[in-house]
């Protein structure tokens, strides 16, 4: 048995789940060689990891040479692709099909790890040995969420030049942090200019020169206040990682900006995941808006975990013969259809919830993939997900 | 009854419902004459949604629900930013200062380049609310239940304070991270981990009991959501998954009694995947609180049934 006729043996989507919005094509996405990331965004919980784990064997296995990278700190992409402990280096997935001549490789970003090599890479050795032993910086690269979305950028930049100079990859697809922050790489550009140009870290500096020197009653005063607040061993601290890492600053926001320019060219695209429930539909909301904002591009949203059932059954009417059936011989048909009634009242909760996401939002094109009876945990399981996917049905 | 905890905390995997739990435990608190306040730190409206209300801006403590039993639950969306400001304010009289370091980009800095600095404003405004005061009452909430982060990030983002203690070792930040961490370490403070009864929600579920472990801070009990109890045994479940049951529901064809025994097969697999997760989680040894799923969708009278649940199955404190 084929994983086709597999998924082919599950019951199709009622129609009351199907709509008349654009369909989301997998398969033109990942057969167009002009695309080289794909992005998945969506709230926690929504099958994010699986999808851009299922999306990249799919790809590979149609003949791209696909790397996947994965910024979710739990380990869950390890265990879909039995590729054991991921780490900051892209590691081959062995049981693939490579007829095709395409290529997988996982990997899941180490934070700390990728700050440091950054730090290592530009600036001089001694420079770098203070930044790395600093406190402040200890605490920034390790301790501090919210570097991940920077790093995140870092590493997909890597990324991206290395498959452009030597070739290893022509698609790589991102799977981001579970929360709103996924979004933060749009502004990494800004803030790091604000930084950068900000007048906050200069407060930490002595005024040697510039228009802050003529301000220096107000400085002192600023001053005063931050050492009270933040106590004099912190600041200094802070005032030793600024000195070693300001020539640092320029080259992360150089390269966040052209990370950010190639997110929105026409080479990238974004996918927003999400469940057919209030929760991740309002957030999937709020990245297709923000994303739309931004005039980046997105292909469309994927809709996983859609339940369905083949038996034309109402639940009224299932509980109603549930009731009639007395006898006690009769509790497996009783507890079947009551689970029945609950599977359809289940699907009405679910196909309102889509329909008001269509209504609101009727451009934006969907793909559904239904309930799976079991956790996909290896990489069959992927495959079918993929089709699951790429099917209009 | 003096109650044991005044500051629930609930965590949980995404889409396992831990708001809607938040929300649910916060009007099981509320029990007659008590005032419990629901937090937010994610910048979601979260509580706005759930209980279909406007949405909660700036420091507004706003009342949200009266619960049957008589109490009043009360929402605040914490932001960040509002919460450094008011902490200048109140500490050190410094609003002026405050708007000055503003328009310097401070704020910006101190809550987006280095994001744990939000970790910290954010847990330190909630730690102000469980310790405030008011005239002829002890405290000014009975309790506070907080809307955490995701298991991913919970151990760390209540561990903030450590690190911060860490990094400052004198001064008054350091005073206000002790006093923090002593609060969270106390028994005053108990964690809540809502899971579903599925392999990753499960599996999240232990390693964030094994990260909060070292912070020597409580968990109270794991939440099941989301279940659907059965009344057949194992025996009958596992022939039903097996396909090898025929049902002969009257008035149904052959074709619909297949549709549904296959239909039910996937159902009765689900529950037995079900109950080895559960086996898993009773395996921690922690108090599990089981809550039923509700296949219309949640609304407000949903969360109150979902309080009745909780008040059934944890003892509450204030019962």
């Amino acid at each position: 048995v084929t994983d086709k006729d597999q998924t082919k043996a599950l019951p199709l989507p009622p129609p009351q789940a199907r709509l008349a919005v654009p369909f989301l094509d997998i398969d033109e996405i990942i057969g167009d060689r002009d695309t080289k990331i794909i992005i998945c965004c969506g709230s926690g919980g929504v099958g994010k990891t699986t999808t851009s784990a299922a999306i990249a064997l799919r790809a590979a296995e149609a003949g791209r040479k696909v790397v996947v990278l994965t910024i979710d700190p739990a380990r869950r992409l390890a265990q879909s692709l039995g590729v054991g402990e991921l780490d900051n280096t892209p590691r081959p997935v062995p049981v693939i099909d490579t007829t095709a001549g395409g290529s997988l490789d996982a990997m899941m970003l180490d934070m700390k790890g990728t700050f440091d090599d950054v730090v290592i890479a530009h600036s001089t050795p001694d420079k770098a040995e203070a930044i790395l032993q600093n406190q402040f910086y200890a605490a920034l690269s390790s301790e501090f969420s919210g570097t991940q979305e920077y790093m995140a950028m870092e590493k997909l930049g890597q990324l991206h030049s290395e498959a452009e100079a030597h070739g290893t990859w022509d698609l790589i697809v991102v799977d981001t942090p579970p929360a709103r922050s996924a979004l933060d790489f749009l502004d990494a550009p800004e803030h790091l200019s604000s930084l950068l140009d900000g007048r906050f870290l200069r407060l930490l500096m002595p005024p040697a020169r510039g228009p802050l020197r003529l301000m220096s009653a107000g400085f002192s005063m600023m001053s005063a206040v931050i050492t009270k607040i933040l106590g004099a061993q912190i600041i200094n601290d802070v005032k030793t990682f600024v000195r070693a890492f300001e020539a640092l600053f320029g080259g992360f926001r150089q390269r966040a900006t052209a990370t950010l320019e190639l997110l929105s060219s026409r080479h990238s695209t974004f996918l927003v995941v999400a469940t057919p429930q209030h929760d991740a539909l309002r957030e999937a909301a709020y990245f297709v808006d923000r994303l739309t904002e931004e005039a980046m591009p997105i292909s469309g949203m994927v809709i996983n975990r859609v339940h369905t059932s083949a038996l034309a059954l109402s639940p009224e009417r299932a509980l109603a013969v549930a009731e009639d059936l007395t006898s006690s011989s009769a509790a497996l048909e009783v507890e079947a259809l009551r689970r029945h009634a609950n599977l359809m009242r289940l699907i009405t909760t679910e196909s309102r919830q889509i329909e008001r996401f269509a209504s609101a939002r009727p451009t934006v094109s969907q793909t559904l993939v239904q309930s799976l009876p079991t956790d996909v945990t290896d990489v069959a399981a992927l495959r079918r997900v993929g089709v699951l996917l790429a099917d209009k049905d | 009854v003096t109650p044991r905890h005044t500051w629930h905390i609930v965590s949980g995997k995404g889409g396992t419902g831990k708001t809607t739990i938040a929300g649910a435990l916060a009007c099981a608190l509320a029990t007659s004459g008590r005032r419990v306040l629901l937090c937010e730190v994610e910048g979601r409206q979260g509580i706005a949604q759930l209980f279909d209300i406007s949405p909660l801006t700036g420091a507004e403590e706003r009342r949200i629900s009266r619960t049957p039993a008589g109490g009043a639950v009360y929402g605040l969306a914490i932001d960040a930013e509002d919460a450094l400001m008011e902490y200048l304010d109140t500490f050190y009289h410094l609003s002026l200062a405050g708007k000055a370091l503003d328009r310097f980009g401070a704020i910006d800095f101190a809550t987006s380049i280095a994001p744990g600095l939000r970790d910290v404003l954010l847990t330190g405004k909630v730690y102000e609310a469980v310790r405030r005061k008011i005239k002829n009452r002890p405290n000014a909430y009975d309790a506070v239940v907080l809307d955490a982060p995701p298991t991913g990030r919970i151990a760390q983002f209540l561990n903030v304070h450590a690190a911060v203690a860490g990094l400052a070792k004198v001064g008054p930040i350091r005073n206000q991270a002790d006093s923090i961490m002593r609060l969270l370490r106390s028994a005053a403070t108990t964690v809540h981990l809502v899971t579903l009864l599925e392999d990753m929600p499960v599996t999240e579920t232990e390693e964030a009991i094994a990260a909060l472990r070292p912070t020597q801070i409580r968990i109270g009990t794991v939440i099941e959501n989301m279940v659907t109890p059965t009344p057949l045994g194992q025996d009958q479940l596992q022939a039903a998954a097996a396909g090898s049951v025929i049902l002969k529901v009257p008035g149904l064809s052959v074709k619909q009694n297949r549709a549904l025994a296959s239909e039910f097969a996937i159902e009765a697999g689900r529950t037995l995947q079900e109950q080895q997760r559960h086996e898993r989680l009773t395996a921690l040894g922690l108090p599990l609180v089981q809550i039923a799923f509700d296949h219309g969708g949640i609304d407000e009278g949903s969360i109150f049934a979902i309080a009745e649940q909780l008040t059934d199955q944890m003892s509450l404190e204030a019962a």
